[in-house]
């Protein structure tokens, strides 16, 4: 039975701060949202963290489907809601036809998942973990132990299998847990930021491994702050930031959909209104946009989208000294999911 | 309600329990039996003790070792691995509804408390011979028995799910410790007499029906609460922990 993912105007409101151990969402701790009309969030009486903000989606079955974002976009709380392990404030989501919240039982058995904390079960060896796991789902204990081998083989995990997994490395530990969640094979399989922590090597064995997962029919919907990753491994991406999904599409359309697709963020040693009007009639030039300068930065940052690249600097650098301003530094990117992140969010993915 | 899952959550448990056996068995006989061996023998044998204190002990130690057993079996477990590890995760994501998870807990931990309870029967006895012990009705014995080994596993359940690592210590001296000098172990609920409040108070340990319940079945000799009141007790003890502990278990499952 194939099985997609929808998600239907999910949110997602936490009340408290998240617990340390939480992992993910270390970065920026954002002030409750307010609405639209403006006031600010500061005089707000709980401390509410806006998780999830609206949030529909729908992963087609047999796809690879990335979940794109900065650190506390939202990823994981979408994962966590989508497998069960979060409740949802507002919004439904589905796996296959089952409700997430409703049907839990029924989704627990379409699904695999590789939480972004490691959570093996400390108390048990590499092969026990496997083997237990496939008798939660019912597997025979033929079935467990000849899927459990060969998991264990090709996740090059077979001369670690019977020691407890305490001592286990990080990336060890990440490939045991990618293993379990495919012990009982199952329809869709989550995996959140799989590849952080894993060298290079292994990074390429866990893509190979996930399309070839793939390559069954199974549905796979993954997170990860890497471009690279969701460029090279996704057939669609959802690009999320604040909890809400700002961008659709493969990857290639979503870099097309930046305009001109070069992106040169350019710093000049002072502000000139009238130098930055001038560069909107470069030729080539899509889009011109002036970056908030920080507290106390009396210099200014343009990013300038085009359609070329290098070619630009020597015109802009002219165009600079016409208007008495010195140009201080460019760094030059191609088209990308970054800079669509960019444009989308005036912030880089990397922040 | 899925029985494949629910016994291999068991047998993890059973593994994971067999692998730690000898810290286990150390860990549940040997407060009980040094208790046993000062009072039953040395405070006895020096005449401070009169003779038939030995047989008025053995049911209270082994009240102590299951409601020990129990909560520690159930507890322990749930703390760590809620808090630090997650290491619970892969099982909340069984195919089996999450409260089947807490019960299957409560089994097992009801399970060890009845083999703790059931094995400090003959270590004391060796130890205190001779013992009057005077079983009258077995069946009434079993069914104190298993409540009292609910009630342990359902208190671990629910102290289990609502504390924190850091605040194990204080379980024990807060929670487990006066409940087992209030819970009539050591003496029978009768010999508060002389304390009307207290001997009210205490009424609402829970440990108080175990050692009175075990005392009326085993040694009924001596005075001790009517042991149909103590099923009753023990009985709406057992659902109010298990209610509690559900409850607790729940919340911490889902975020
Ligand atoms: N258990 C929790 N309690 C409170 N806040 C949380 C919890 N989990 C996540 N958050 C907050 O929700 C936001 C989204 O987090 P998360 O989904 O982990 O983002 P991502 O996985 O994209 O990095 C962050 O601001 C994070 O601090
Ligand atoms: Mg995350």
């Amino acid at each position: 039975m194939l099985a997609g993912i929808r998600t239907h105007e999910l949110r997602k409101v936490f009340t408290s701060p998240p617990p340390l151990a939480a992992g993910g969402g270390f970065g920026p701790r954002r002030k409750p949202k307010t609405d639209k009309n403006g006031s600010p969030g500061k005089g707000a009486p709980t401390r509410e963290i806006v998780a999830l903000n609206g949030l529909s989606l729908e992963v087609l079955p047999g796809e690879i489907f990335g979940l794109l974002g900065p650190n506390g976009a939202g990823k994981s709380t979408t994962v966590g809601i989508l497998t069960t392990r979060v409740r949802p404030t507002n919004g439904q989501a589905w796996i296959g036809d089952y409700d997430v919240w409703a049907q839990q039982v029924e989704v627990k058995r379409l699904i695999g998942v590789v939480a972004q904390r490691p959570n093996l079960d400390f108390s048990l060896t590499a092969r026990e973990i496997l083997l237990f796991h496939g008798a939660y789902f019912g597997l025979d204990s033929r079935a467990r132990a000849a899927r459990a081998s060969a998991l264990l083989d090709r996740f090059k995990l077979t001369d670690r299998a019977d020691q407890m997994v305490r001592g286990f490395s990080g990336g060890m530990m990440q490939r045991l847990s990618i293993a379990r969640a495919m012990m009982h094979d199952p329809q869709v399989l989550f995996l959140d930021e799989p590849s952080a922590g894993l060298d290079p090597q292994t990074r390429l064995l866990l893509w190979e491994i996930i399309r070839e997962y793939n390559q069954g029919g199974k549905t796979i919907l993954l997170t990860t702050h890497n471009m690279e990753e969701a460029d090279a491994l996704c057939q669609r991406l959802a690009i999320i930031d604040h909890g809400q999904n700002i961008a659709l599409g493969t990857p290639a359309e979503l870099k097309a959909s930046v305009p001109g697709g070069f992106l040169l963020r350019v710093r000049f040693s002072k502000h000139s209104t009238e130098l930055i009007e001038r560069l909107k009639t470069l030729g080539g030039v899509r889009e011109v946009r002036l970056i908030e300068p920080e507290p106390g930065d009396d210099e200014s940052s343009v990013d300038v989208y085009a359609d070329r690249g290098g070619s630009l600097v020597s015109e802009i650098a002219n165009l600079a000294a016409a208007n008495g301003v010195e140009l201080t530094d460019v760094h030059i990117s191609e088209p990308s999911l970054e800079n669509l992140f960019l444009h989308h969010t005036g912030r880089s993915l990397r922040d | 309600m899925n029985w494949k899952t629910f016994l291999a959550l068991l047998a993890r448990d059973a593994h994971v329990a067999r692998r730690n056996f000898i810290p286990l068995l150390l860990q549940t006989f040997l407060q009980p039996m040094m208790f046993v061996f000062i009072f039953g023998r040395v405070m006895v044998r020096s005449g401070y003790m009169p003779n038939a204190y030995k047989s008025l002990l053995l049911p209270g130690i082994m009240a102590i070792s299951m409601i020990f057993t129990g909560v520690w079996a159930v507890a322990m477990p749930l703390i760590g691995e809620f808090q630090f590890t997650h290491e619970i995760e892969d099982r909340l994501l069984a195919p089996i509804e999450n409260d089947w998870l807490a019960i299957e807990k409560v089994f097992f931990g009801a399970a060890q408390a009845v083999v703790a309870g059931l094995a400090v029967i003959p270590a004391a006895w060796l130890l205190l011979r001779p013992v009057e012990l005077n079983l009258q009705s077995p069946l009434t014995f079993a069914g104190v028995t298993v409540l009292v080994a609910f009630l342990s596993a359902c208190g671990g359940l629910a102290l289990g799910c609502s504390i924190s690592q850091t605040q194990i210590g204080l379980m024990f001296s807060m929670v487990l410790t006066p409940m087992i000098f209030f819970g009539c172990a050591y003496y029978p609920w009768s010999a508060l007499a002389n304390f009307p409040i207290l001997q009210k108070v205490v009424l609402i340990n829970p440990l108080v029906y175990a050692s009175e319940g075990l005392r009326g079945t085993l040694v009924p000799q001596f005075p001790h609460l009517p042991v149909i009141a103590v099923l009753l007790a023990l009985l709406v003890f057992d659902s109010l922990l298990l209610a509690l502990g559900l409850r607790q278990f729940r919340r911490k499952a889902v975020t």
